[in-house]
């Protein structure tokens, strides 16, 4: 593991609110990142269905999105968020694990375009996909 | 000129206890906005959502900043329950919706995203968050949303989002 992939992946379990909703880094490399979020009941968003809330999958999403821009080769050492779009495919099955997978498709000096899924047990079928940009730190 | 009978205005207070148990219903309801610890309120049909900051919703520990998920789960959430609020408005007004029904069958089904949208336009800063949301479509099935949050000053948002959402069936 380089030295800067294991920085970016200390910055990444430092996050006070991803480890709070108990994500967990499965692996980051150069330009992608896997993160997971176990299923709980803080997170439900329909309370008839027990189903989690949208809400819950976005930070996920930013998290895993963000991690993948930060592991990219090119960036200097940090990210923000410049836009998320967020597309729900179907509602996550209640007591499944979340995992998030995301990677760069695209990296210019100053922009990373960032492309995501997540899927529960079912892995033939998201739960949700995500496109977004983010800064990049460039030389 | 009033003509003919009019029904007596009901008094002030009992509009007011039946919209307030109406909103409670909803926001109680939901576990994740309690656990976010957002609180909405109310002036007239006017909602304005509220995310009181705290340590745990810390994204960026270095600046500190509010976590880009936290941003995106706080608009969605002012969507929907302006979304659903707006939707159960007139049954509240006519007193289709009494407090005695809410508490015994609950609420009508929420609306569903179906995709949302957020821009990032200033990092939120450690202190309490506020957002508002215009409903810009609303249909049978289908609604569009517009949301927009700040923190000191109304005018300098640090966040707007867009959302298409499922709305619920009535049921009969």
């Amino acid at each position: 593991m380089s030295a800067k992939i294991k920085l970016a992946r200390q910055f990444i379990e430092a996050i006070p609110h991803s480890r709070i909703l108990g994500m967990r880094l499965k692996d980051l490399g150069e330009g992608f990142a896997v993160i997971e979020m176990p299923y709980s009941e803080d997170l439900i968003g329909d309370p008839e269905t027990k189903v989690i809330h949208g809400g819950a999958v976005s930070a996920l999403m930013d998290t895993c999105c963000g991690a993948a821009a930060l592991g990219h080769p090119s960036n200097l050492g940090s990210t923000a968020t410049i836009d998320l779009r967020i597309d729900y495919m179907r509602a996550a099955v209640p007591g499944q694990t979340i995992v998030a997978r995301a990677e760069c498709y695209h990296v210019t000096r100053s922009v990373a375009f960032v492309r995501a899924s997540a899927m529960d047990d079912d892995r033939d079928h998201p739960v949700a996909t995500a496109t977004g940009a983010f800064t990049m730190e460039g030389k | 000129m009033m003509m003919g009978p009019r029904r007596k205005a009901e008094p002030v207070q009992v509009v007011k206890q039946r919209r307030d148990a109406t909103l409670n219903a909803l926001v109680d309801g939901v576990p994740y906005i309690r656990y976010l610890g957002i609180t909405f309120e109310r002036k007239g049909d006017e909602l304005t959502a509220v995310l009181p900051f705290s340590e745990k919703l810390i994204g960026n520990p270095l600046l500190p900043a509010i976590h880009g998920g936290v941003t995106a789960a706080f608009l969605e959430v002012t969507a929907i329950i302006t979304l659903s609020w707006t939707f159960l408005w007139d049954d509240v007004e006519s007193g289709n919706i009494n407090t005695d029904q809410l508490r015994d069958e609950g609420l009508p089904r929420l609306p569903k995203t179906i995709d949302f949208s957020t821009d990032y336009l200033r990092s939120g800063l450690p202190r309490d968050a506020y957002a508002r949301a215009r409903i810009n479509r609303s249909g049978r099935r289908y609604s569009s949303v517009h949301v927009e949050a700040w923190q000191d000053n109304r005018e300098r948002l640090f966040a707007q989002a867009t959302g298409h959402f499922l709305m619920p069936q009535r049921r009969d």
